[in-house]
């Protein structure tokens, strides 16, 4: 019976010291530098909850909304590169390892989970900052995405448009869920 | 001690899922959303007629249009190839919806010029609507023939013919888009005994992708009220489209030589089942005028 109820009493306590994180604004961007012309879009519709207590992250990206400057490039990235009618989402799944949520300025952390995109799911690891302000946290990342890898194809006849591989950027401020 | 294992057993696997309990959260707090379908087709243009495209905020889409002459034309006209027809058009995006340009047609020398407006949105989610429906207006004025070689007063009242269509598309699934255009030409001043001054008419067509730069497409524009004597056919158009980056080629065979309206829907002088057959292309290069962004 002692062991039950000190069982409970662990699982009540971090329930309640565990800090749930959403996303108050999100950036996720990605850069592509080619012989003819550079690429790059900006998406600000992500959504994503961060556990502080366990370091569970996920992240939600509606995919239609990377918005491009022109609007050709848009409406191919959409139809013929990410097919968005078929795969609307890009999600991860994973964990945020050597954060802490009591120490002051920024700090070096990884992110080790799985991302889906263009309907194929990778395990991914990426570094990245996490800084707390007051109750706020942001949290950085750049890193480097292969399009074979999601099996996005790139036809031969636009080779000289797009990169193999894409940079991308991620900036999320949250706050308390 | 048994309560312990139980208990354990309750916990252990809500420990395991717990990534995708979380993501269930996340869902739970999304905003529905409503997925739309505007890419139809690959241009303004299906074959000849237009299509319910519009060229996107910003861009200025350049079309050169060109129809050779009809193969039953024979060796001495080599088939055609020695004849050319030829609209160069410009098309400005004002924004996603609405688009504005002109154009030159070399068949009777015409000036025209054109607004396009996206009415409505095939869409999915929060808003459902099985249809894309975008309107289409256009004027021409026909500069042939000169004042002075007209066998009657001309003045440039007669010259001039308008166009109002609907568009009105589904796009079934990845590679099949249907499209129907009613339509009417009003024409200022025709000859009465063989023509109307309004033509009503229904287009018909539709594209099959065959990969994800590539498609195969078909028009066709049937008159309702036809003169007994008008000596014209109905259009028919077939094509392929090939897309590359910023440029869309098109590469049609078709009984009109006409790109305009009228002359595509009220004037088509080829039997297209008799040989009338011309060969021609389209091609499209679009500029970003304005970012995005």
């Amino acid at each position: 019976m002692r062991i039950y109820l000190s069982l409970l009493f662990i699982l009540i306590a971090s329930v309640v010291f565990g800090q749930k994180f959403t996303t108050e604004q999100s950036s996720v961007s990605f850069y592509s530098h080619a012989a003819v012309e550079d690429i790059s879009a900006k998406n600000t519709a992500t959504t994503s909850i961060f556990n502080s207590a366990t370091g569970e992250i996920v992240f939600s990206i509606p995919v239609t909304d990377f918005v491009f400057e022109k609007s050709l490039m848009q409406e191919h990235f959409n139809e013929k590169y990410l097919e968005t009618e078929t795969y609307p989402k890009s999600t991860f799944k994973g964990k945020i390892i050597g954060f802490n949520e009591s120490a002051t300025g920024e700090q070096q952390v990884k992110a080790q989970g799985k991302l889906t995109l263009h309907g194929v799911t990778k395990d991914i690891e990426v570094s990245g900052t996490a800084v707390m302000k007051s109750t706020k946290l942001v949290l950085k990342s750049k890193f480097i995405i292969v399009l074979e890898d999601y099996n996005v194809k790139r036809p031969k006849f636009a080779w000289q448009n797009i990169a193999e591989q894409v940079e991308v950027t991620v900036e999320f401020t949250y706050k308390p869920l | 001690m048994n309560k312990l294992i139980t208990l354990l057993l309750f916990v252990s696997p809500s420990l395991a899922l717990a990534q995708d309990d979380l993501m269930a959260e996340l869902e739970k707090t999304q905003k529905p959303r409503t997925q739309y379908f505007d890419q139809a087709f690959k241009g303004t243009r299906l074959v000849n007629g237009q299509s319910v495209q519009t060229v996107g905020k910003g861009a200025l889409e350049f079309i050169f249009a060109h129809r050779f002459g009809a193969m039953n034309g024979g060796a001495y006209e080599l088939f055609g190839l020695d004849q050319a027809y030829v609209r160069i058009g410009l098309e400005y995006g004002i924004n996603d919806r609405l688009g504005v340009g002109i154009g030159r047609n070399s068949v009777d020398k015409t000036m025209d010029g054109f607004l396009r407006y996206k009415v409505l949105r095939q869409s999915k989610g929060t808003t459902n609507f099985p249809l894309t429906v975008t309107a289409f207006a256009n004027a021409a004025i026909r500069t042939s023939p000169k004042k002075e070689d007209a066998t009657y007063p001309i003045t440039t009242v007669d010259r001039m013919s308008y166009t109002g269509q609907l568009l009105i598309a589904r796009k079934f699934n990845a590679q099949l888009s249907l499209q129907l255009m009613p339509t009417i030409v009003h024409k200022n001043t025709v000859d009465r005994s063989i023509t109307n001054n309004d033509t009503y008419a229904l287009g018909a067509g539709g594209r099959v992708k065959v990969s994800k730069s590539v498609a195969l497409t078909a028009e066709y524009y049937y008159r309702f009220n036809t003169n007994p004597n008008d000596p014209h056919y109905n259009a028919i158009g077939v094509g392929v489209d090939i897309e590359t980056g910023g440029h869309v080629f098109q590469i049609v065979l078709t009984n009109t030589r006409g790109l305009t309206e009228r002359a595509v829907v009220t004037e088509t002088e080829d039997n297209f089942f008799d040989g009338g057959i011309h060969l021609g292309f389209n091609v499209t290069r679009s500029f970003q005028l304005k970012k995005r962004k």
